[in-house]
């Protein structure tokens, strides 16, 4: 175990991290501003990367296939949203169960759609080489994943910082009500953040694709490090999102190279620190 | 000690009683008589789950990994340790289902509400996982096959039938130990811990403590369903563990009405008759399923009594509109 070993490793849980983001950014501003969770995240990014790959066979370009595979999970989210979970925000068991059966739902309709063998999603032909450095070797595409995810962070972080409506969510994130009171409208930003929520996690698909591959129950192994991300990084905030996705996807990187049968369970670790240390998780504020 | 009005319940429950005890004597066809084993057993982790959410305001996403410790834990002692022997059996369902609650309680009640909520799913998915991927101890996704259901003291109750009065047994235990959990003054303390915490906590309680307990004891009641289970299935895999298992006894739950523990029962057998009768018509029945929970979750929150209770009242002309879920909480 030489250096290269720590830094493939490093390289590697930092790409998985990236699509962690992907998936966690959005669950944790829906749960910020709506307290919805929603389970179906992980789901969207498995319709996302099946959409996706079946665009690539049909010689559609990587990139515009991961867009419309997001839009397809946007179309759906936005559809699951304003037909049912507009209506139970203040009630958290409803919302989740709802999008628990939506889960369900969804992840019959791939197993009929694309049947259930395991299919691997190559990285677009311009990023599918590997880098090597001495005895450092890994793919390209793991350092365009990194790249595009943080550039996908700054966007929003942009965004949320420097647009109207990106304070509005701020404000009501912090204080529905007194955003209410002062006559913003709040509710149109709830269909806009689950809307965008839906919509990255289903262009996560198709680029994490070239790491986890897509098959069915893949959404149900995502789902805890999804939480588990949003448990350390702290709920609703975005920099702990991505502070928890790159930590969680490093362990999940580490655990999975030192501890193969039990990789799972060494996110476990960093969960239970983080309940006893610091129960609101590191971005987090008491409520 | 019967006050008047509830002689008709003592009645029902009579009846109900014998009905099940004759059931597989009475030419039912064995599929069905599994099919009850199998709510018998649902029915007993659905309650212990109703100690959770009915009664100390808990909702917990990981009862199915206290059931699911119960079912490995068995399946392995029987596998690779050779201790087949049914009391031995319980009681490392008691004790491995107990143990799992020890360490997931010192974690999530850290956190309460939603909170908890989020922390028992991926508590319970991690559970899973090292279920899935722990091969050398647990068979991974094969799951672990090769042990029997073993003799209870000098009765073989190998058959279905005998099997059937197992699990019906332990049902009424566990039904009866319940009730008196939540009627002792110990279960006054819970529901005080539900309704308000904080002033419990003001009154000198030890509001963890008390939750820490309860999911102990559900945890342990839990554990022996699971083993059960194994016993029922005589196989174990990651599938008696998982979220869409923890799921479905939370449906179960509302089903049955949240906080009324005999309503487990009902609750248990509509949801084991359904997704067995839907898997056997269509191999859709997931996407059906989850349209189903919609439809529960949204026009019988109160479960199927409350259900019952809105539609005589919408027949005599007054309103009822149908509760929130999380107004039954507290």
């Amino acid at each position: 175990m030489g250096p290269a070993f720590y830094v493939q490793n490093l390289l590697g849980g930092l790409a998985y991290g990236s699509l962690l983001f992907l998936i966690a950014s959005g669950f944790t501003l829906i749960f910020g501003l709506m307290r919805i969770i929603n389970l179906a995240q992980t789901a969207f990014y498995l319709i996302g990367a099946y959409v996706g790959l079946t665009l690539i066979t049909h010689h559609f370009n990587f990139w515009a296939s991961g867009l419309i595979g997001g839009i397809t999970t946007a179309l759906l989210g936005f559809a699951l949203y304003s037909l049912f979970l507009h209506r139970y925000h203040a009630d958290h068991l409803t919302s989740l169960l709802l999008t628990l059966g939506f889960t369900l739902m969804l992840d019959d309709s791939v197993l009929a759609i694309w049947g259930g063998d395991p299919h691997s999603i190559s990285p677009p032909p311009e990023l599918s080489s590997s880098l090597q450095f001495g005895r450092l070797v890994f793919p390209s595409y793991w350092l365009a994943l990194i790249v595009v995810s943080l550039a996908i962070a700054a966007v929003l972080f942009v965004f949320m910082q420097r647009t109207k409506l990106g304070m509005i969510i701020r404000a009501a994130v912090d204080d529905e009500e007194m955003t209410r009171g002062l006559g913003v409208d709040v509710n149109r930003s709830f269909y806009i953040v689950f809307t965008a929520g839906a919509l990255l996690a289903g262009l996560g698909g198709l680029l994490g694709g070239p790491i986890t591959a897509a098959y069915p129950g893949l959404d149900g192994e995502l789902t805890p490090l999804a939480f588990a991300v949003v448990i350390v990084g702290g709920m609703g905030s975005l920099s702990g999102a991505l502070a928890g996705s790159m930590l969680i996807g490093l362990v999940n990187a580490f655990g999975k190279a030192l501890f193969p049968e039990f990789s799972y369970f060494t996110i476990f670790v960093p969960v239970a620190l983080i309940m006893a240390l610091r129960p609101q998780g590191l971005f987090g504020r008491v409520q | 000690m019967i006050a008047r009005g509830s002689w008709k319940w003592v009645a029902i429950a009579a009846i109900g009683l014998a009905v099940v005890l004759v059931l597989p004597r009475a030419g039912v066809p064995t599929f069905y008589v599994s099919l009850f084993t199998q709510t018998w057993i649902y029915a007993i982790v659905a309650m212990s789950l109703d100690l959770l959410v009915g009664f100390t305001g808990l909702v917990s996403f990981a009862q199915s990994a206290f059931f699911g410790a119960g079912a490995y834990g068995v399946a392995i002692a029987a596998t690779r340790f050779a201790h087949t022997d049914f009391l031995t059996g319980i009681l490392i369902g008691l004790l491995a289902g107990a143990f799992v609650a020890a360490i997931f309680g010192l974690v999530a009640l850290r956190a309460e509400g939603v909170g908890f909520i989020i922390i028992t799913i991926a508590l319970n998915q991690i559970m899973w996982g090292l279920a899935y991927q722990w091969v050398s101890m647990s068979g991974g996704d094969n799951g672990i096959t090769g042990f029997i259901r073993p003799k209870v003291g000098p009765f073989d109750v190998s058959s279905n039938a005998g099997f059937y009065y197992v699990c019906l047994a332990f049902l009424i235990v566990m039904l009866a130990l319940l009730v008196a959990i939540t009627r002792s003054p110990f279960g006054l303390v819970l529901r005080g811990v539900r309704e308000t915490p904080r002033r419990m906590r003001a009154l000198g309680y030890n509001v963890w403590l008390y939750r820490y307990l309860a999911m102990l004891i559900a945890g342990a009641i839990a554990g022996v369903a699971g083993v059960l289970f194994a016993w029922y299935n005589q196989f174990v895999g990651p599938g008696d563990l998982d979220l869409t298992l923890s799921t479905q006894l939370l449906i179960i739950v509302i089903l049955g009405g949240i906080g009324s523990l005999y309503g487990q029962i009902l609750g248990a057998g509509i949801v084991v008759f359904l997704s067995n009768g839907l898997s056997a018509l269509t191999q859709r029945w997931e996407l059906i399923l989850g349209a189903i929970y919609f439809i529960i979750v949204m026009y019988a929150p109160d479960g199927l009594m409350g259900v019952g209770h809105r539609i005589v009242r919408r027949m005599q002309g007054k309103s009822a509109p149908s509760p929130l879920i999380e107004n039954q909480l507290t």
